[in-house]
């Protein structure tokens, strides 16, 4: 190591990172173009990266551990990673186990959010998917004009949306309803886009033959295509029940009864005071924990189709 | 990493496509031999139903709730309407431009709070997408080093903050910030007494320009107070985003950066390496190689990033709605977040749908400029290869 000077770097540089990155690198990418630095500003430069990473992970390791403060112990040491007095008294009240159970139905808001993200999801997979093949496969008039608007679709803001979307879920009769939470949600035009893109990389031979033994366009669709499109479609389950477990404005505008409150809505309303209870920073801290698990679950076994989702917003032109 | 990989088998395998990924299917890209001809004929027959079929699910639902919404709230923008009645029977009043005159033109309280709320978004767009950016560049560049161990976790830990909840990390965010929060225990280690973020309304641009001596920030005077736009004094709208709204920023700057670093990463990972090695042959140092051969070769991403910064900012709600709701003195209210409460606190939904339909045309303006821009841009890579 001490040898890595700028002189006669290469050996020992290459040698390091070709080890490192062998698996995900077959073009001998893997090999630095530039000398190393030299050992000083090697030592700096990992301070700083190492730095840069607590300032990402510290908030979470503080939500973690204020969880099982007690409430003057999270007021007066707000930065110590250690507990003075351990308790689970905040997950308690969570989960309803301990008598102070006031306004704060968790159980009821992870209920919503687990119905409603796994219909959601479900809805988007299969919908998505079909409009996806039927845009990028199928020859039907008007196919052109759906498409533009799909991408039309796609640059309109949610937010914008907030006070339409009540109109319209109003006039219909369905406001503070799980159909009004659900129904809207079902088709995203992101979703589409992807499973478009995706269906038109598959190789038309593969349909021709199953069309030549006479399988019709569902059966092509249903037991040809979509059995090859599991990437794609393991991107989108992903993708589509982040989004709709971290959703939190549509919600907002389509109910407002506390029986519809969700993991987003009731934290939202409850942290930013509408139960007036004092600070109560670990019972919050807890909430907002458990209420980021299952993504975070779901992040760390599958970060390969959250990094496709992220780079999805740059191919989409 | 990206869409790419997937559509690689296309690529490889039926070289006669030739068609742009992106592009549908030219109808003319049928198959050669007059045997499959015949049968893909035979089987394009009732095609057009099943089109239809399939794609109805995503008409309905989409027009239903995203295109309907936008024709009735288009509507109701030109009402005053307190959201009890029918507004489509009639007995809501027919204002006409109303609405959107008193937002934009007319003197006015509703005047002065769009105004004041205009100001706080262009002040956090102005910070967050800069700061965004570079930061998102830079991370992408570090954990882009070959070298580097440990790079994967990092770009785990960058990334993470990007994949929760919004209201979750605001959350998070209120307890650290908090008057005596961590925040404030950290600043006071090197000396420094934080202020108490969430209840200060100051702008930071007038603190700065108090503190050194140039404006009187409590009494404004001369050419500041005596002129004003929007009926938005002009000290007003040059007093810089304020400490509250400073947390939200730096909020958004920690949660959006790990998505951009990856967009970055992705096309650091994309640069040709011999471009690379040319250069290093030719004995550039670190820094001109990142000057002259990979800033240069980022440049669309570099545009893309800024752009989707630039509409996504526009669009700044949960976090207000958690950590402020445009408190201390309306220093965090935002065009959005003030057309959900002129609907739904104050019952006034004209007013509301007028400040929607607004905010969503500067976002549609910048969505059309972005797409036309990367057009442009496409078309000529495409002619120069």
């Amino acid at each position: 190591m001490s040898a890595t000077g700028t002189a006669v770097p290469e050996r020992t540089g290459s040698d390091r990172a070709g080890r490192g990155s062998r698996k995900r690198a077959p073009r001998g990418q893997g090999r630095p173009v530039l000398p190393r630095f030299p050992v000083p500003a090697r030592v700096l430069g990992y301070a700083l990266v190492a730095g840069m990473g607590l300032l990402y992970l510290l908030p979470f390791a503080l939500q973690l551990v204020t969880g099982f403060k007690t409430d003057p112990d999270a007021a007066s040491h707000p930065l110590s990673l250690l507990p003075a007095t351990p308790t689970t008294a905040a997950y308690q009240r969570l989960f309803g186990l301990s008598q102070a159970a006031d306004g704060v139905p968790f159980l009821r808001w992870l209920g919503n959010s687990a119905l409603v993200a796994v219909l959601v999801t479900a809805g988007r997979v299969l919908f998505d998917s079909m409009a996806g093949y039927a845009l990028a496969r199928l020859r039907f008039p008007g196919r052109g004009l759906l498409f533009g608007f799909v991408l039309a679709i796609m640059a309109v803001p949610g937010v914008a949306l907030l006070i339409p979307k009540f109109l319209v879920l109003n006039t219909f009769g369905i406001f503070d309803t799980y159909t009004a939470m659900i129904l809207p949600l079902l088709v995203d035009a992101a979703g589409i886009f992807i499973m478009k893109q995706f269906f038109e990389s598959v190789p038309r031979e593969v349909e021709e033959a199953a069309r030549v033994d006479g399988a019709g366009v569902f059966r092509i669709f249903w037991s040809v295509v979509l059995p090859m499109a599991r990437p794609a479609l393991i991107t989108l389950t992903i993708l589509s029940f982040q989004g709709s477990w971290n959703e939190f404005t549509h919600f907002l505008v389509a109910t407002q009864s506390g029986q519809y409150e969700t993991l987003t809505t009731g934290l939202a309303r409850f942290v930013s005071g509408g139960l007036g209870g004092g600070t109560q920073y670990p019972l919050k801290l807890a909430a907002a924990l458990l209420s980021t698990l299952p993504v975070a679950a779901l992040f760390f076994c599958f970060q390969r189709y959250f990094v496709n989702g992220a780079n999805a917003g740059a191919v989409k032109e | 990493m990206s869409l790419r990989t997937m559509r690689a088998p296309r690529a490889r395998r039926t070289p006669r496509a030739t068609g742009r990924p992106g592009a549908p299917d030219s109808a003319s890209g049928g198959p050669g031999t007059p045997a499959t001809a015949r049968a893909t004929r035979a089987g394009r027959r009732g095609e057009g139903a099943w089109g239809w079929l399939f794609v109805s699910p995503m008409v309905l639902v989409l027009g239903l709730f995203l295109v309907l919404p936008i024709l009735m709230a288009l509507w109701v923008s030109l009402l005053r309407w307190n959201g009890q009645s029918n507004p489509f029977s009639g007995q809501a009043d027919f204002v006409g431009l109303d609405n959107y005159r008193a937002l934009l033109t007319e003197d006015g309280l509703d005047r002065t709070l769009f105004a004041t709320a205009l100001r706080n978004n262009a002040y956090y767009v102005l910070l967050t997408v800069p700061l965004q950016t570079v930061l998102a560049l830079g991370l992408a560049l570090v954990v882009n080093q070959k070298v580097l161990r440990g790079r994967g976790a990092l770009r785990t830990a960058f990334f993470f903050p990007s994949v929760t909840s919004s209201i979750a990390v605001s959350t998070v965010f209120l307890f650290l910030f908090q008057g005596s929060g961590a925040v404030n225990s950290l600043l006071s280690w090197i000396g420094v007494k934080g202020p108490n973020w969430f209840a200060d309304p100051r702008g930071v641009l007038s603190l700065i320009l108090g503190g050194l001596g140039i404006v009187d920030p409590e009494h404004p005077s001369g050419v500041l107070a005596d002129h004003s736009f929007m009926g938005l004094p002009w000290f007003e709208w040059l007093s810089g985003p304020s400490v509250a709204m400073c947390t939200i920023i730096l909020l958004s700057v920690w949660t959006t950066s790990g998505t951009f670093m990856l967009i970055f990463l992705a096309a650091l990972q994309d640069i040709p390496r011999e471009l690379e090695e040319a250069a290093a042959l030719e004995g550039a140092d670190r820094r001109q190689l990142l000057r002259y051969v990979t800033l240069p070769a980022l440049r669309p991403v570099l545009f893309l990033v800024l752009t989707l910064g630039l509409i996504s900012t526009w669009q700044v709600f949960d976090q207000v709605y958690v950590m402020g709701q445009g408190a201390p003195g309306n220093t965090t209210l935002t065009p959005a977040f003030l057309s959900y409460s002129a609907g739904f606190d104050n019952a006034d939904f004209g007013q509301g749908a007028a400040i929607a339909f607004i905010l969503l045309a500067l976002i549609l303006c910048l969505t059309a400029f972005q797409r036309w821009a990367l057009r442009e841009r496409g078309a000529r890579t495409r002619r120069n290869r």
